[in-house]
Order: C-alpha cells, then structure tokens, then sequence
C-alpha cells in the first residue's frame, strides 16, 4: 500500500520549512532511520529520516522549494510491486492536522458593582473557651506536637530542629517525643532535602520541613515551585504534594541584607501553593495544624520577632483554623487597614493613635495570603470606602498591590480614595540601625496613609 | 575500574528473552511513531525520544519486584511502557488529549502513575534526583522493603543537588538506586566537552556509595547488574549507583538537527550495539525462536502501537473546564 510522506514539522515552533535537498531519488529502497532529505526549519537545516520501509514511488516537491507547509505531501512510499504512476499527484492532507482550535472561552464580565461578597465571619473557637497567655513560639511546637502525636506519617526535617532543638527553639521538645525517625537534623544542604521532602510526600508521607531562615530556602525554590506545586496538575490530578515549608520570614534585627526578606508577595505568585502568615499565637497555632492536614503544599511564613511575644491562646481541644479565611481584629467605619504578619503590629498600633483623632479603622489580618480571603476585603472596603494595605516587603508586586487591583476591579465604585500600599522601602536592607529603620515600615507611614486615604 | 561485562553465554529461558524482545521493540517502534506523529504536528512541544537506549529501562525493570518505585527525567517514554503503562495513555498524553495519562494536562515530559509506582516525568534536569532519595526515604521509613529505581542522565549528573542527595542518602542508608543513563550527550555537549571525570559513577566514591560501570545496550547485563544493586539496597546497606552506558540514536529533542556528532558515530552503534538486535541474534542463534515466531511479534507490537496511535488521535482534547481542575487536591 502507498505511504504519502508528509512535510514534517521539526521543531516546536515550526510551520513551514524548506526543502533543501534529497537524499533519495525514486526508485530508491529505504529503510527505516535512513536519511531522506535535508529540510531547513527556523531553527536549523536537518536530516529527515524514513519511519517506514518501502520504495520511493514519486517525489512530489522538488528540492529547494521553499515555504512548504507543515503536512504538505513531500514524497510516495511504495511497496515492491505497485505502479507509482497511478498514484494521485499531490493532495493536502490538512485534515492530519489536530484542529486545535479551542471553545472559545467567554471573557468574566466586569463585574460593575458588586453584591456584598459571602464571607465566612464565623469565629474561629467558642466564646467561653478558656484562654491562656502563649507565645507563638510555644504555639507553633504545640501545633506540630499534637499532629505528629496524632498522624505516624508526619515527620520533621531540618537544620539543627533535633539535637539542637531548633535554631529559634520552635522544635524544642520534639527529638525527646518522637526520637530521631520522626525529628530529622539535615545537613545544610536546602536544595537537596527540599528535594527529598518532596519525594517522600509523594511516597506517601507529610513532612514538615524547616527552613532555619526563608532566604535559604532560595536554594530550594526550584523543589518548591517546580515540583511540589505543579505535580498535582501535571499528574491529571493523581498525585499530590502534602507537605508544609515553614520557618521565619522577614526582617529579623541587625542581619543586614541577605537575611532580611519577605517573601509572602514570591509565593503568593504559585499555583498550587497555599501562603499562610500567622501574626497571633493562637492562629500560629490553629493554623499550622490545618497546614499540617493539608492535603496541598504550603508555606508557612513566620517571624523572628514574633516568636517570642505572647498572645492569648485558647484552651479548646484540636484548634485548628481554615486556611483563607482572614480575621476582623478591630472593626470600624472610617478605614479598612488590611495586613498579615508582623505588619499587623504596625496596623494595630496605628489604629489606636488614629482612635484618639477621632478616625475608626478596621483591622483586617489576612492570616492566609493565598488562597486570600478578598471577599473580607471587600466587604469591609464598601462599608469604609478607603483602604490602606501593610506589610514589610518590597513595593513593586507586593501584595498590597494585587490587593489594590482586586479592589479596584471589584469595588472601584466603593472607593472614595485612592488605595494606598504601604511597604519596606525599595532597597536591601541596610545593616546600620538608623538606616534599618528608616527602610522598614513604621507605624507613623501607616498613620500618614490612613490620613491621606481619609483626606485629613 | 570495571571493565565493561557482556553477559557470557547467558543462562536465560527463551520466555524471558522473548519478553525482552517485545518490551524493546515496543518501545523502539512506540518511540517511532511518537516521531511520525510529531512531524505531523500531532504532538507539540518537545518531544525526546529513547530509541537506541531501550535495554536499560526493560533490564533494570526486569530486576525490580512488585511495589518497587521508579522516577526519571523528561525523556520518559520508554520508562512508562517498561512499567506497563498503557500505549494508549502515554500516546494519548503526547497528543494533548483527555485520554492522556494526566489528562492532556503534563504532556511528554510529565506523566505520573501511582498504581505502576511510577512517579514522573520530570523536566528540571537533575530535579527528580532527591525526589527519588525521598521516595526511597519514605519506602525507609515505612519499612516496607521497596526500593527506587532513580534514573538522570550525564548531563544531570554535574547538578549540584545530585551530590547533595548522594551525602544524605548515603547518611542516611536510603534504598535507592542511583542509574545514570549515560548516552555520552548532554543536549549537544559530549561527556567529555563537560565532565571532569571519565566514569561519572566514581563521584559515588567520595561518598561512600558503590556502584559500576554497566553495558547498556546489552539487556541481561543491565538486568544482572540491577539485580545486585537491588539487593544492595534491600539488604539495608544504602544506595548503589548504576552508570549504564548507553546511546540515543535521535537528536536530543525533535527539533535538534544533532551536528556535535557525525552521521558515522551513529549508524556505527546501530550496525554494531543494537539492543534489538542483539537479543534478536540471541533468540535466533539459541533456536529460542524463528524468523517467524519474531515477524509475528513484530506484527502484534505493531499493531499495539498503531492502535495507541489511532486512540491519541481520537481521543477528544480536555474540555475547557481542565484548565481549571486538579490545582489544590480537596481538603478532606
């Protein structure tokens, strides 16, 4: 039977070529991985090969045509036997090509002005829980202790987390529990036991690693994002990634630019990833245990500040708190303040001084930056109609900046000011203290922006 | 240093070597077709094949038991029949369409399959090199006497988080067969233009780890050779590195018009280290088989791979609705 040799296409981008030379003439025999012809593609000129065995019956496109199209029939294949001249001269064989031409997908409407968005207001523990003064660094090892104690495939890994018991005593206590199976000091090496994590929660385990900072964990952000986030898609929805990358985010004190960095905007970024940033003990708390059940790869960003400050933690058993779902702290009129993190510390702070002139800010704390509870935001923007946003990173992409264009397409007719960012200056971080502080965020700029947002 | 074995005169059933044949060939003329349908434009992207490097992936298959995992880089094809994923799937996968292993969604380079413990089908060179230590970690670790067969190329082989994963699976004694499936060409850059050492499985020295020089284009030596790093691992004594020396007939990817070698170095190795062809002689010679037991199954592979050809072909691309699924797995 007679084989039609189609022009092929030889590179990814490729829709017509040149044919630049034969190689073969008719009446030759070939046989599969000979070489037929040179073709000339965008890229290169290459050597096409037979697939099939059989005898060239009739070349159809000479040699040095240019412009063919991809599919083009180029040359009959036939069988020992068969009369090439009855074959059909050449017919375009087009319909081999995948029609790719895809649903066409309605473009969202813009929504003009929105319905109050459904936002899940509900508290996080029951009123007449009894509460008790924590730190967050206790709330965060209460947290993985109570998973580990629950769940035998939940593991620690890390920089000094065992012996050690933590860099920053996050992990103290755990080597002792759950001995050295469970409780892992890893070599300093981020890249690859980010890596080795990662494989073993697609073998079935739900690791815990620690990053002793998150600027290490730039060594190991390809592991993060290639391969723990994308997997579950790639894979068609067969395998997934649960695990939690956590350890302190941001500016410390006095540690200058390397280890100075919030990373909340890079991540908030991925698919496939969940960012959460706790600011209180208790949602250190209820928060890292949901993580840790998460069936989907997380980072948890902490802070160094943080640690050691104490918050009320409620006594209930099993505090956990949804992932996306952001807390009122403080609720208003005048503003929205919206933050997460340690930037909550400067939010809070400005609301108070801005209670005494009289301004009533409400205190949004985003708890989780992705997926990010813009329903919260907008709802509290179409009661106050002005919105400040707060964090320590960086000003261009921040995700104060998202949280603007959210706003802005969603509730523009809300606003009766323009939203202001505020964020860390735009320069590494200095290591002398003056200058330190004049790049972090204060509390007087986010005084400065309510008033500017409220034109007082 | 190891010199080179070829299996002396094998002590093999005819059974087995028919089996060999068929998974080699199956690959080789599946690989084939992928090419065929690639110029067609029926595949998109890119597209690396694993014809001439066949007897690596079935020998070592052949020594690995139930439960065993496997993990390697985005030239996965072959991986995937070896471990008896479906043609159809995999052809499907490559055509972009819902009956695709991953639904369309992954492509050639990312195809996964939990029931054949087959995790991926990675395209970062070098990524899937600690995510085979941690499937072996958690095998360890669950104590359930699995081991992970994690293959890289020589390119990868100069990553830096190769090493990092040979100190701690060699610290931590993870059953993991490291097999570096050296085909001599890191995209276009030979071994030699790349690497400062001439065997690549010697690093594993520095680390504690062994391992040995293997002749991959000779299936039963791959096999035997994988038999006793499997049982390294299994017996708890920690990691082994396979170098199986082998050779891609085709370019890199598709669109590699493949000038760092000449056409002679090529059909050298096709005329003279065949796999194929090598195990055909074996079944000729040994009278395991005749001229026409093998047309036969070179007719039924065929048939097969024509068959997951028409079904990659028909199978409808993913509804619309895909873009949008399979990003957070459900919280339960």
């Amino acid at each position: 039977m007679a084989t039609e040799i189609l022009m092929p296409a030889l590179s990814p981008t490729m829709e017509e070529g040149t044919l630049a030379k034969w190689l073969v003439k008719e009446g030759d025999t070939v046989s599969s991985g000979d070489i037929m012809a040179e073709i000339e593609t965008d890229k290169a000129t290459m050597e096409f090969e037979a697939v099939d065995e059989g005898i060239v019956g009739k070349i159809l496109i000479a040699e040095g045509t240019e412009g063919v199209k991809v599919n083009t029939p180029i040359a009959v294949l036939v069988e020992e036997g068969e009369d090439a001249s009855a074959l059909p001269t050449a017919a375009p064989a087009a319909a081999a090509v995948a029609e790719a031409a895809p649903a066409a997908v309605e473009a969202p409407a813009p929504a003009a002005a929105p319905a109050a968005p459904v936002v899940d207001l509900s508290p996080d523990w029951p009123a007449d829980a009894e509460m008790k003064s924590e730190t967050v660094r206790e709330a965060l090892r209460d947290a993985m202790a109570e998973e580990m104690r629950g769940d035998e495939d939940v593991y620690l890994m890390g920089e000094e987390v065992a012996e050690y018991q933590g860099a920053y005593k996050i992990s103290q206590g755990l080597l002792d529990e759950f001995g050295s199976k469970r409780v892992i000091d890893t070599p300093i090496t981020e890249h690859g036991f980010a890596g080795i994590a990662v494989g073993s929660a697609f073998g079935g385990l739900k690791p815990i690693v620690e990053f002793m900072t998150f600027n290490f964990a730039m060594q190991a952000i390809d592991q993060i994002i290639n391969s723990a986030a994308k997997t579950l898609y790639m894979s068609g929805g067969q395998m997934g990634c649960p695990i939690v990358f956590r350890g302190p985010n941001g500016a410390a004190a006095r540690v200058a630019a390397q280890h100075s960095q919030d990373y909340a905007a890079w991540y908030m970024q991925i698919p496939g990833l969940k960012v959460v940033m706790p600011y209180s003990a208790a949602d250190a708390k209820g928060l890292l245990k949901s993580a840790i059940r998460d069936p989907n790869p997380v980072i948890f960003l902490e802070n160094e500040i943080l640690y050691g400050r104490s918050f009320d933690v409620p006594q209930v058993d099993d505090l956990t708190i949804p992932l996306g779902k952001a807390r009122i702290w403080r609720e208003g009129s005048d503003v929205t303040i919206v933050s997460f993190g340690i930037g909550m510390q400067y939010a809070l702070e400005a609301a108070d001084k801005l209670a005494e002139d009289g301004i009533s800010a409400e205190v949004i704390d985003l708890r989780t930056i992705r997926p990010m509870d813009t329903g919260a935001i907008i709802n509290s923007v179409m009661k106050t109609n002005r919105l400040v946003t707060v964090e320590e990173g960086w000003p261009q992409g921040s995700v104060g900046s998202y949280i603007s264009s959210v706003v802005m397409q969603e509730a523009f007719d809300y606003l009766d000011a323009p939203v202001v960012n505020c964020t860390g200056k735009d320069v590494p971080m200095p290591y002398a203290a003056n200058l330190e502080k004049l790049a972090l965020i204060t509390t007087d700029e986010v005084i400065a922006a309510v008033k500017q947002v409220t034109y007082r | 240093m190891a010199a080179r074995k070829t299996a002396k005169k094998p002590n093999v059933s005819s059974e087995e070597l028919t089996t060999y044949y068929r998974e080699m060939l199956l690959i080789r003329r599946f690989e084939e077709k992928a090419g065929q349908l690639y110029g067609m434009g029926l595949i998109g992207g890119f597209c690396h094949l694993y014809i001439g490097q066949e007897a690596v992936v079935v020998g070592l298959e052949a020594a690995a038991k139930d439960g065993d995992k496997r993990i390697t880089s985005y030239r996965d094809h072959g991986h995937m029949l070896a471990c008896g994923m479906d043609p159809g799937g995999v052809m499907a996968e490559l055509t972009g369409r819902i009956g695709g292993l991953s639904k369309g969604k992954g492509g050639s380079m990312h195809m996964f399959s939990k029931e054949k413990h087959f995790y991926g089908g990675h395209g970062i060179v070098g990524a899937q090199v600690p995510l085979g230590a941690g499937l072996a970690f958690a095998d360890k670790y669950k104590e359930n006497g699995g081991v992970t067969f994690t293959y890289f190329g020589d390119g990868a082989a100069n990553q830096g988080q190769v090493y990092e994963t040979f100190n701690m699976a060699a610290l931590w004694s993870l059953p993991v067969v490291f097999v570096i499936e050296n085909n001599q060409y890191a995209m276009g850059t030979a071994q030699a233009r790349s690497t400062s050492t001439k065997d690549i499985y010697h690093r594993g020295e520095a680390f504690g780890i062994p391992g040995e020089i293997v002749n991959g284009m000779d299936v039963l030596a791959v096999k035997e050779a994988g038999e006793k790093a499997v049982a390294h691992c299994r017996a708890g004594k920690g990691p082994y590195i396979l170098e199986v020396k082998t050779y891609r007939y085709r370019g890199h990817s598709m669109s590699d018009p493949a000038k760092y070698r000449t056409r002679e170095e090529v059909q050298k190795v096709r005329e003279q280290s065949d796999p194929i062809e090598h195990v055909r002689e074996l079944l000729l010679t040994g009278k395991h088989a005749t001229e026409d037991d093998l047309k036969a199954i070179d007719k039924e592979i065929k048939e097969i791979v024509n068959q997951a050809a028409e079904f990659s072909k028909e199978s409808p691309e993913p509804s619309v609705e895909e873009l949008w699924t399979d990003i957070y797995a459900e919280v339960g």
